[in-house]
């Protein structure tokens, strides 16, 4: 399955990463991927990934631009967004 | 509606304006402006960052108001919010609401405001000075915008 995945403010900073795509093995990922499994999949990155994405930093995920939680499906195709706790206004 | 997502500034009293004229039956306008401030846990603050989710944003501004709408008798309303490097005194984010009578439009623009900051994607950066430094750094989400949010949940 393939994905488009987004990454903001210090998460974008730190992992140095903006957006990517992404290919995911289908007998692994393709009726379990969620927002938590795709965490834990980015954090065997490197360690920096493991701590932005695992670690005390309150990450918050989007699924095609809507605010999921952490058992949120993710479907091949999907435009998926991490980020920090929003702060605008 | 009107939600705008724009680096440049934007004339608070002509788009309030706008606004109040489009119906003869609106006896109410109700507005909020957000600033800068140079001044955040005291540290001076020479310049402020906005970054935003490009298409997420707007969706999700549009659903706060739809969902404005759906509480409150509001006739219409309008935010603009601004994103990129912003000084104190910039303005950030413009809220109004129209309505037959007032109060409407008070709950529904504090409404609108509160999930904004809770649920819409821009994330500020501030620039503060520490002696001859300038350093930068993320603002962090407060438990008080959160606190404000969940009280439109209670019954």
């Amino acid at each position: 399955m393939k994905i488009k995945i987004f990454y903001f403010a210090r998460l974008k900073e730190t992992l140095k990463f903006s957006t990517e795509d992404l290919e995911l093995p289908d007998d692994e990922y393709a009726s379990s991927l969620t927002i938590l499994t795709l965490k834990a999949h980015l954090a065997k990155r490197s360690d920096v990934w493991q701590q932005m994405l695992l670690g005390k930093l309150k990450v918050r995920g989007a699924i095609n631009h809507e605010l999921v939680d952490d058992n949120a499906p993710i479907a091949d195709g999907d435009e998926v967004a991490f980020f920090p706790p929003v702060t605008g206004g | 509606m009107t939600i705008r997502v724009q680096t440049q500034d934007f004339e608070a009293g002509l788009e309030i304006n706008q606004l109040r004229n489009s119906r003869k039956d609106t006896g109410a306008v109700v507005s909020f402006i957000g600033q800068v401030r140079d001044i955040n846990e005291g540290d001076t603050v020479s310049s402020l960052t906005l970054e935003h989710y490009p298409g997420m944003t707007e969706k999700a501004l549009e659903a706060i108001v739809v969902q404005a709408k759906s509480r409150w008798d509001i006739f219409d309303a309008l935010v603009i919010h601004r994103v990129g490097t912003l000084q104190p005194t910039d303005q950030i984010v413009l809220v109004a609401v129209t309505s037959a009578h007032r109060g409407e439009a008070f709950k529904a623009c504090e409404f609108i405001m509160d999930y904004l900051k809770t649920g819409a994607p821009f994330w500020k950066k501030e620039a503060t000075r520490l002696g001859d430094k300038t350093i930068e750094r993320w603002i962090e989400a407060k438990v008080s915008d959160d606190e404000a949010q969940l009280r439109w949940t209670k019954p």
